[in-house]
This record gives structure tokens, C-alpha cells and sequence, in this order.
């Protein structure tokens, strides 16, 4: 919503030079109508003068050139050139002095034009920013020749009405009575303390008679439509609008057409209330019926445009046909054109949703619709009309027909609300007198009945105690309010045990040189097939989004994977050397009752140098170990078609089954044009927390020192290693503490399909200094459990 | 034999400083000193003294024998502190090599920005909670005071999966403080961060998916005030002691009164610049009273309870302190700008 300043001034006294632009914009920002921007528009044309064609003649140097001598009003006259042929002797046009500036930053000097110096530029309305709707009588190629009340001197900006500051407010929705001055003018008038001088106006309805003898008005959609009401003009004559109107429809930001259209638009932005006029004579039978379109039916709007209209929208028909979509935009049709005698205006309220729907679907939002959308108030409109009528007036535009059409199909309600001072303290944490709260509330239009306070109609969005407590804080101050803590500290804040191990787990990550990503948590149902999920897997069976962006965004995920593999295949096409990478984030299960299971997966990524399976696996090993604390075991996994069958693994704590890992299957990296090696965990979050490491206890350190003894065996190729050293640990008695593996070995001395793992020992007893004795037992036990499990013999 | 003494001080004290390693100090030790030494050679001959003589003699002897052996000491800890001074030449190392390279993870700076947050709030005893994206339209809109009509509920700014409209992903946090409000013991003190989605094309400044901070204070006696001191603390730990706020009448359904939260723009001090646009202020947070009917939907009694809420954009959060200019960047995971934070 553009404002004019002077417009605002007409009902309350704020000068300028009492308030500027940021003063103000600061004051009412801060009391609930937020200033975007402010604009002095006179610091768009500066010192362009109505000048006076003296005398003209031909240049000397040019064929179609002339040298005008101007008079500006300032005695001697100004030379300047033009090249325009429709300038002579007498005319008055706008003169662009010797540095000037023009709209659009246009800098004018004084320069010699082929050899005779011109002191300036005389003016096309174009040049001044201005259309032919401002200026109707001047043709478009060629200089404005000024028509009415000009004289010598006169400042053009001043003229144009760009002596004027226009501040831009971002009105939020609840307060469509501030999209119109009156109603930003009673915002200012409270918020600077000063009286609202407001207008009621009067129509003398020169013409007499009844506009219910010539028109009928049936609204079929009571729902849709709480009033309608619209008044008759006669022998209406079309014709620019005064300069003054149309200066304040253009500082609003809008483009003046003529006088009817103009004092419909006048209306609209001085009382919030969206006009429509018809030229009654195309309205068949001087019915107007306001109902749903019917299935099919079509309407030319303003526009220019065929619109197709369907039965959710409402439209303003005669007994035949459209003839305007309801508070959106009216018919060709019916259209106010030059030879529009009589016109009918209508000043009515639509339901806003309707508006807003009927907007949107057709794709032309207005700024009557932008209005209606919001909800207006009912009770405005005959007032509305009324203006329009006394406007018809004023400007000799035609006679207003006697009596008013005003349909309201069921009574319009007013609101109520108690006045309670100690809760609207309460809530605000303040000592607002009674007294202060109704000046507040007075000043605002609320009037009062004992304690009920009677909400004024243009107020929808005021319907209880705090809605009350809103209005007068925002006049006692929102930072006027104390800055104080009144709630008792009385809660004990924290991480929750499962954050904590989620930080922990990111802590982890990190350390090991993972970087930490976030994704979309939608993804496209054919990245299932990327991935190579089968037809029948249930990942496939994904919540769908029914009105998606795209299909790229269009499922919700079941699975982490086709995200980490879309930024790794992103990294690796920004030629990334490496990445790794991780995320812990949610997959979306679909439930029975429609809405989603979420649990967090933790999701590794990893490409480039020094990357390989084990490097992986370690990553995988130390999360699980450090946040459960137990004894992890790997399976190879073959069957998952994402990885590569002979690189990929199940981890289980214990029994628990906690998630896969391994290199994605070179098919799976083919889908995404990457053709390095990729590496990617998925690892259930919920799992690892469930069996986190409890406290942990303090272990005596060992008193006695402990011997190792290393060992190979030989057994067959295809024997895990892993399950070597589950086996030794299990068989090797209470003296060994550790083992690990420090050499494979195939190949020479080493018979054909049979493998040589080298081990290292630590045998400590917790009592007594080991004897060899106690080592040999310990290493006999290993072996012998080793050749009896796997055939295994010592080298 | 005064003069004997006095001609062993100069030779062994010449030759202990004139000795070029250790082991020759221990040679000259037991030249001079040893059982079979100088020193003991020429005390063997006291016996020929006179008793006067004796103790003189005695005393000179023991003075040059604790004076060689200092020589001695003096000498040893010259030779091996000389003996350190090569050895640390020779393990000079080129400080200017770079070092091999150990890589540490970076938290995404979003998140960075997030555990700043969570870390001020737990510092004001608040807990943190997480609820469901995938939500019921009852929470995310209706129990929230957001009528049927509202343009927000239209399938052209909420996704949807259901087609009455019944269950959708989350368009704001929220609805959390539904979930907080039903479920938890009063008083509550929370915050609820996580993921939001809006039917927004992505560019510079959208994404159809981002994430939000909600945060909701309900108790006995919770004003206006209480809202205004606890979000100047949060808003001056985020931005700096001193920053300048100001608190400006807004609207949203489920507060009222409602507010928006701007900070005085720090680039300009308020005068007016590019970074805020000219308006010398930055908006930062929207917040207010939890609406009375809110409260009373989900069971709480506004009479004897009130609170506060607040919600936040964490994307613009973090784009703004980290100079990020485009959204984009925040989740295309580029390492390259991953490992800048």
C-alpha cells in the first residue's frame, strides 16, 4: 500500500516539516504499520519550468531543427533546440533547464546542437514520466503542449503533484481496514496524537428519482456475497480526471484512465473499498444477479483476456450472461467507454477465500482482489457508494440517480468484547490505567457500553481480551512495555540422553574427517531404480506428496542412500579430489495411520584418494565402539543390490543388527555418471542409542606385566579372519587379554587355496606374574580350538 | 711440599681444561685424585712434617683437592652440554615443511549456527525437542487458530498427502508447541528446531525445505516483559552485547499480541545501508503471547497459565553470519565450502 503524504494530511495534520519521512516511518513501524520504504518524489524532476514559446525559427544548420526562445518566468528568455515539429509561437510546453533531472535519473545540461548552444530540452509527457492517461489531450511523438492551468515558471513537478512524499507500508492480512488512507490515517492520527478529521459525504442526487424503478439486484450466493449495494448516475460525461485526482490515483501507484474508472479507483484507495462501474446499458434487463458461474461459461475481462470460468467462482451477471468476476475484474462487456451514459456503480463485500481462490485459479490478482481477499468490512460499502456518487458530483461527471440499491441477505453482526484492564496487564506484564486503555481504544473507532467494548465493523480481526491487550500495547508501546523476567526459573534445562549421543556421534564423525552435509528429505521414486532397489522391495512403498514441486522432490525417502549418492556424484563433478561425507538424518516410513515413522539414519559417504573399504569400515567400527562400548561383528553381504557383493557388510552389536556398509555397486555408481570407487554406510541411529555404553566403571590398572606371544597358522582361503579371532577369544582361556592380526599370507610355501594369518597374543594373569607355562597353556588351547573349528595348523 | 702442591694445582688444572672429552676427565681424575694419584702421592709424604706444619699442610691438600675435582665437574658439564648442542644441530627440522595432513570434519555451518542456539537456550533452562515433519494438518494449522480458509492451507503453498488436506509436511515448527503443550508437564521451557516445507521453488532466497527454531514459555505469571527480557538475552548472545532491539507489532494467528523481533542494523548503527535495506533495522524473529485459545485448545488453562512463543528461520540465521549469499550453497554440500566453516 502506497500513501501519499498530502492525501494523508487532508484527515490529520502532519506536515512534513513536523514530521519527516523517517520519523514517521520509524513511529508507525513501531506501532503495527511497518514502513518498507519512503519516497520524496519531487527529488524525481527537478527544475523543470512551464515555458512560454517566445519565438521560433529554423535552424540554421539543420533541416529539421528549430530554435525556440522560451519564457521560463525569469525575464530574459532561454534558448533552447529542438528537433519536435509540433511546437509554435504562444504554446506552452515543459522546459528541462540547465541542469535538470528527469524521471529515470535523466541528467539535462546545456550543449551546443550543431553549433547553436541550447540551454535545455522542452519536454514529450513520456520524458516527464507521464502517459497519455495523464495528459490525454498531448500526442505521443512530440513535445507536451500544455493545456488549462499553466503560466510561466511554473515548477512541472509541482504540477504533476511530485511535491509529494509516498511511503510504502507492508500491511500484514489481519488488517485490511490499512489498505486505504482513511484507515492508515487513523493509524497515524493515534499513533502521533493527533484528531482524525474524516468526511461524511453528501450526495444531492440532483437527478432524483429511484434507482430501484431501474435496476433489481438478486444475490443468489448469500455466502458468498454479505451486501451488495450500488448506486445510478446519468448523462455521465467521460473525461480526464481532474489534476489533482489523478495525481493522488499516481502517487498511490496507480495509473489514472478517466473519470469514472478514476473515481472508482479514488474510492478504493481513500476508503478501502473495491468499486466496480458498468455501463448500465450493456447490464441485459437491468438485472444484476450475483451468482456461481455456471459450468463453462466464459467472460473477456478488462484485460483483453477470454477467461473460462467454473462454478466455485462468483460473478456479477446480467439475466444472461457475466458480466464481471466478483472482486476480481470486471467484463468487456460492460465496460465504461466514451460514449457510457449511464453507469451503475456497485460498492459490495465477497466472501474473501472466494476472491482469493477465484484469483488465484484464473492467475490475475488485482488490486481489488488483493483487498477482498483479506475480508472486508460489510458496513462500508454505502459510504463507499455514497463517496463515488459525491465525487460523480463534484466533478460535474454526470447526475446521480435518487435512493440507493442495498442488499444484505442476512444481518450483519457486530462484535463485542469485555473490557478486563487486570488481564490485559496481566498478559502484558505492565501498569496501563484504565483511563489510558479507552483513550487508546476511543481514539481507534472502539466505542463503549459500561465495560463492552464495541468493536468497530472495519475491526474483524478484534474478538477477544487479547486482541484488546494487542491494540493497547501497541499505543502504550511495545518498547515501552518492561524488558523484565516474571516467570520463576522453575524448569531444568538439558540435552535429552538422545541428543547428547547424537552430538556425540556428529563429535565422532567429524574427528574422523567427515564433513558434515544435509539433504532433501524428499527425493524422486526413480532414484529407487538408480540405486537398483528390486520392483517388490518395501523402501519402494514411499509416502508420495500429491502436489509435488517436481518429481524430484515428489516421495519422501525410506532410504539415505540415493541422497549421499547424489552429493557425492555432485562433489565429484565439481572435480572434488575427495569427500567425506556425513549426515544424520531422518527416512519417513509409512505408517497405517497415514502419517510416518522418522527415525534417523546415519549416513557416511566417501570417495577418492586413500579411500577403500577398510578405511570405511573403520569409520563404522569406531562410531559403533565408541558410543556402544561392546563387541561388534561384521557379515559379508551379497544380496544387497546397491553394493558390491563382494565389498559390503552387515554390523551387528551383539545380536543387533545396526546397518550395512561397503562400496556401492559400480552399476549403482554408473547411474550417477561417477566412475570412481564410492563408499557409503547407513547406519540406524536409534540402534546405537538403544545400546549406548552405560557410565563407565574404572577397571583396576593391571599390577602384573603381561607376555605376548605371536603365532601363524594355516587354514583354508576362504575361513573369515574374523571368525579366527572370535574363536580365539572365546577358546583362549582366562589369560588372554587381546588378540590381533598382523599378517595374511598366501602364495609361496603356502599350498594352493589355503591362507597363512599371523597372530599377536597378550596373556596377562591379573594375580601373579605369568610363568611360561601359563603362555604355552594359553597358546595350546588357541590352537587346538583352531584345528578342531577350521582345520587350522601352526606354521 | 707447599710448592710441590702448587705446581700439581696448575699442571692438573691446565690439563682438565685442556681435556677433550669425558673419558679423558676420568683419566685425569684418577691421575690426580685415584689412590694411586699425584695428590695422594705428595700427601704420603706429611709424615716428614712437623706437627705444626701438619694441619696447614693437611687443609692446603683438601682445598686442591676439591678444587680440581671442580675443575673436573665444571669442565664435564661444558664438554656434554656441547655434546647436546651437536646433537640438536644436527636434528634441525625445516619448520616451514608443511605438515602431513590430518583432517578434521567440519559441522555444517548451519548447524554450527543451531548449537548456538540450543546452547543458549539449555544455558536458560530449556529443554529441545523434536517431533514429526510428517504432520496432521490439525496441528500444523487448525489447533494453531488457523482457519479453514487461510491461504497458507492452499495445496499451492502446503505439500500435502492426503487429498482432504487432512495430513501434510510441516510448514512451520509450530506445531510443536502443540505437541510440547499436550504432552508435557507445565511449566514448559523448550525449543523445537527442525526441518520446514514450503511450496517454494528454489533460488537465492527459497527452498522448498528449511528449517526453522520455535521456542515456548509457558507458566504462572509469564508476561510480555518475561517475552521482551528473554529474547534481548538470546538476541544479544547471538549478536553481540549491546546490539539494539526493538520489538514491532506483527500478526500471527497463534500469539496475540504478536511481535516481531529487529535488531538495529550493525553495519550502518541504524542510519540506513544496503544490508538492511535502508530501514537501519533487521527483522530477526517473530514472536508473542501464546494466543488464550491455543492455550485452552490444548488444555491449559489461560486464566492460570500464560506463555510465549517464538519462531525463527535458521537458514537466514546462518546466511547472515556467515555471509553466505545464496541459499543454494547451504544444501548443495560442496566441500569446498563445507570445510570453510
Amino acid at each position: 500500500m502506497n500513501l501519499s503524504r498530502k492525501w494523508l494530511n487532508e484527515f490529520v495534520d502532519l506536515p512534513l516539516s513536523e514530521v519527516d519521512d523517517r520519523a514517521f516511518a520509524e513511529a508507525m513501524s513501531v506501532s503495527g504499520s511497518k514502513v518498507e520504504t519512503t519516497e520524496d518524489l519531487s527529488k524525481t524532476m527537478k527544475n523543470v519550468k512551464v515555458g512560454k514559446v517566445v519565438s521560433i525559427e529554423r535552424h540554421p544548420d539543420s533541416d529539421h531543427m528549430w530554435v525556440c526562445q522560451i519564457d521560463v518566468g525569469s525575464g530574459e528568455p532561454v534558448q533552447i533546440c529542438t528537433g519536435a515539429q509540433n511546437v509554435k509561437q504562444g504554446d506552452l510546453v515543459p522546459a528541462a533547464l540547465d541542469n535538470s533531472l528527469l524521471p529515470g535519473g535523466i541528467e539535462i545540461k546545456a550543449k551546443p546542437l550543431r553549433g547553436v548552444p541550447s540551454y535545455g530540452m522542452l519536454c514529450s509527457f513520456k520524458e516527464l514520466g507521464a502517459t497519455s492517461h495523464d495528459f490525454p489531450y498531448a500526442i505521443e511523438d512530440g513535445i507536451l503542449i500544455l493545456q488549462g492551468d499553466y503560466k510561466p515558471g511554473d515548477d512541472m513537478a509541482e504540477k504533476m503533484g511530485l511535491d509529494d512524499h509516498v511511503v510504502e507500508f507492508e500491511i500484514t492480512p489481519n488488517r485490511p481496514d490499512c489498505l486505504c488512507v482513511i484507515g492508515l490515517a487513523r493509524e497515524t492520527a493515534c499513533t502521533f496524537n493527533k484528531s482524525l478529521k474524516l468526511h461524511e459525504p453528501v450526495v444531492k442526487a440532483a437527478a432524483g428519482g429511484d434507482v430501484k424503478d431501474m435496476a433489481k439486484v438478486v444475490i443468489e450466493d448469500p455466502n458468498l456475497c454479505p451486501r451488495y449495494t450500488a448506486r445510478m448516475v446519468k448523462n455521465v460525461k467521460i473525461a480526464p480526471s481532474p489534476e489533482w485526482m489523478a495525481e493522488r490515483i499516481r502517487n498511490s501507484g496507480m495509473r489514472p484512465i478517466n473519470n469514472i474508472v478514476d473515481i472508482t479507483n479514488y474510492v478504493m484507495l481513500e476508503y478501502g473499498q473495491p468499486m466496480h462501474a458498468f455501463d448500465f446499458s450493456c447490464v441485459e434487463n437491468g438485472e444484476i444477479h450475483v451468482r456461481r458461474a455456471k459450468p463453462g461459461e466464459t467472460i473477456r475481462t478488462l484485460d483483453g483476456s477470454e477467461r473460462t470460468l467454473s462454478p466455485e467462482m462468483l460473478c456479477i451477471c446480467d439475466t444472461e450472461k457475466p458480466v464481471a468476476v466478483a472482486g476480481v475484474m470486471g467484463g468487456e462487456n460492460s465496460e465504461i467507454v466514451g460514449d457510457t451514459a449511464m453507469v451503475l456503480f456497485e460498492s459490495a463485500c465477497f466472501s474473501g477465500p472466494s476472491v482469493r481462490r477465484t484469483a488465484t485459479s484464473l492467475g490475475m490478482r488485482t488490486d481489488a482482489s488483493a483487498r477482498f481477499e483479506k475480508g472486508l468490512d460489510a458496513w462500508n460499502t454505502e459510504k463507499a457508494v455514497d463517496r463515488a456518487c459525491e465525487l460523480i458530483e463534484l466533478l460535474g461527471a454526470g447526475e446521480v440517480v435518487g435512493g440507493v440499491i442495498d442488499v444484505i441477505p442476512e444481518p450483519l453482526k457486530k462484535t463485542t468484547v469485555k473490557l478486563e484492564p487486570e488481564k490485559i496487564n496481566a498478559l502484558l506484564g505492565t501498569d496501563v490505567s484504565e483511563a489510558q486503555m479507552r483513550k487508546i481504544l476511543s481514539d481507534l473507532g472502539f466505542t463503549f457500553d459500561g465495560d463492552i467494548i464495541n468493536v468497530p465493523s472495519w475491526r474483524g480481526d478484534v474478538e477477544h481480551y487479547s486482541d484488546i491487550a494487542e491494540e493497547v500495547a501497541r499505543f502504550y508501546g511495545y518498547n515501552e512495555i518492561p524488558t523484565k523476567f516474571t516467570g520463576a526459573i522453575s524448569s531444568c534445562g538439558g540435552f535429552t540422553p538422545e541428543q547428547q549421543c547424537e552430538r556425540t556421534c556428529g563429535e565422532i564423525l567429524r574427528s574422523l574427517g567427515l564433513d558434515e552435509i544435509i539433504t532433501y528429505s524428499f527425493i524422486s521414486p526413480t532414484y529407487y531404480d538408480k540405486i537398483r532397489l528390486p520392483e517388490d522391495s518395501p523402501l519402494r512403498d514411499s509416502l508420495k506428496i500429491l502436489n509435488p514441486l517436481g518429481e524430484d522432490t515428489s516421495i519422501m525417502r525410506t532410504t539415505v542412500l540415493p541422497s549421499m549418492l547424489e552429493i557425492l556424484t555432485r562433489n565429484f563433478n565439481f572435480r572434488n579430489k575427495t569427500a567425506c561425507l556425513y549426515e544424520i538424518g531422518r527416512v519417513y516410513n509409512k505408517r497405517p495411520d497415514g502419517l510416518a515413522d522418522e527415525p534417523r539414519i546415519i549416513s557416511v559417504g566417501m570417495y577418492g584418494e586413500g579411500v577403500d573399504f577398510f578405511v570405511l569400515k573403520n569409520v563404522v567400527a569406531t562410531l559403533a565402539d565408541k558410543i556402544t562400548g561392546k563387541e561388534l561383528r561384521f557379515v559379508a553381504e551379497k544380496e544387497n543390490p546397491s553394493y558390491h557383493p563382494g565389498r559390503c557388510a552387515k554390523v551387528y552389536v551383539g545380536e543387533e543388527y545396526i546397518g550395512v556398509f561397503g562400496q556401492i555397486h559400480p552399476a549403482v555408481a554408473d547411474n550417477y555418471g561417477v566412475d570412481c570407487e564410492l563408499y557409503c554406510a547407513e547406519l540406524s541411529f536409534g540402534k546405537l542409542f538403544e545400546l549406548r555404553r552405560e557410565l563407565a566403571v574404572y577397571k583396576p590398572l593391571p599390577k602384573f606385566p603381561s607376555v605376548s606371544r605371536d603365532l601363524a597358522v594355516v587354514c583354508d582361503k576362504s575361513v573369515p579372519v574374523g571368525e579366527l579371532i572370535a574363536c580365539i577369544k572365546r577358546f583362549g582361556g582366562e589369560f588372554l587379554k587381546d588378540c590381533t592380526v598382523f599378517d595374511v599370507y598366501t602364495g609361496h610355501h603356502i599350498a594352493e587355496g589355503s591362507k597363512s594369518v599371523a597372530f599377536s597374543l597378550t596373556m596377562r594373569a591379573d594375580d601373579r606374574t605369568m610363568t611360561d607355562d601359563d603362555a604355552e597353556s594359553t597358546v595350546k588351547k588357541v590352537l587346538s580350538a583352531l584345528s578342531e573349528k577350521f582345520n587350522a595348523v601352526i606354521r | 711440599m707447599r710448592e710441590m702442591m702448587e705446581k700439581l694445582r696448575e699442571a692438573s688444572i691446565r690439563a682438565v681444561s685442556e681435556a677433550a672429552d669425558v673419558d679423558s676427565l676420568e683419566a685425569l681424575r684418577v691421575k690426580y685424585l685415584g689412590k694411586k694419584g699425584e695428590l695422594t702421592a705428595i700427601l704420603r709424604q706429611m709424615g716428614g712434617l712437623s706437627a705444626e706444619e701438619r694441619p696447614v699442610m693437611g687443609q692446603l691438600a683438601n682445598k686442591l683437592r676439591a678444587d680440581i675435582e671442580q675443575a673436573i665437574d665444571s669442565r664435564k658439564t661444558a664438554l656434554s652440554s656441547a655434546v647436546m648442542e651437536m646433537k640438536l644441530a644436527a636434528e634441525t627440522v625445516d619448520v616451514t615443511m608443511p605438515a602431513a595432513d590430518i583432517r578434521l570434519g567440519h559441522k555444517h555451518p548451519m548447524y554450527n549456527v543451531l548449537d548456538q542456539i540450543k546452547d543458549i537456550f539449555i544455558g536458560m533452562g530449556f529443554k529441545i525437542v523434536d517431533g514429526p515433519e510428517v504432520e496432521l494438518a490439525d496441528y500444523n494449522f487448525t489447533k494453531l487458530n488457523i482457519e479453514d480458509s487461510h491461504p497458507s492451507r492452499e495445496w499451492t503453498d502446503t505439500f500435502y498427502f492426503k487429498d482432504d488436506s487432512s495430513i501434510l509436511l510441516r510448514t512451520q515448527t509450530s506445531p510443536m508447541q502443540i505437541h510440547a503443550m499436550e504432552t508435557s508437564e507445565l511449566p514448559i521451557r523448550m525449543i523445537a528446531p527442525g526441518r520446514v516445507y514450503r511450496k517454494d521453488e528454489v533460488d537465492a532466497t527459497h527452498s522448498p525445505m528449511f528449517h526453522q527454531i520455535e521456542g515456548m514459555v509457558i507458566d504462572k505469571g509469564i508476561t510480555m516483559a518475561d517475552l521482551k527480557a528473554t529474547l534481548n538475552l538470546v538476541v544479544e548472545k547471538i549478536y553481540g552485547e549491546g546490539t539494539v532491539t526493538r520489538f514491532r507489532p506483527h500478526h500471527f494467528p497463534f500469539t496475540e499480541p504478536s511481535a516481531e523481533l529487529d535488531i538495529q542494523c550493525h553495519k550502518c548503527g541504524g542510519k540506513g545501508c544496503p544490508t538492511c535495506k535502508g530501514e537501519g533495522w533487521i527483522e530477526v524473529l517473530g514472536c508473542g503471547m501464546v494466543h488464550p485459545k491455543v492455550l485452552a485448545g490444548c488444555g491449559i488453562d489461560p486464566d492460570e497459565y500464560s506463555g510465549w512463543a517464538f519462531g525463527m528461520g535458521l537458514e537466514r540465521l546462518a546466511m547472515g553470519e556467515y555471509k553466505i549469499a545464496d541459499l543454494r550453497l547451504i544444501f548443495e554440500n560442496d566441500e569446498r565450502f563445507l570445510e570453510q566453516f
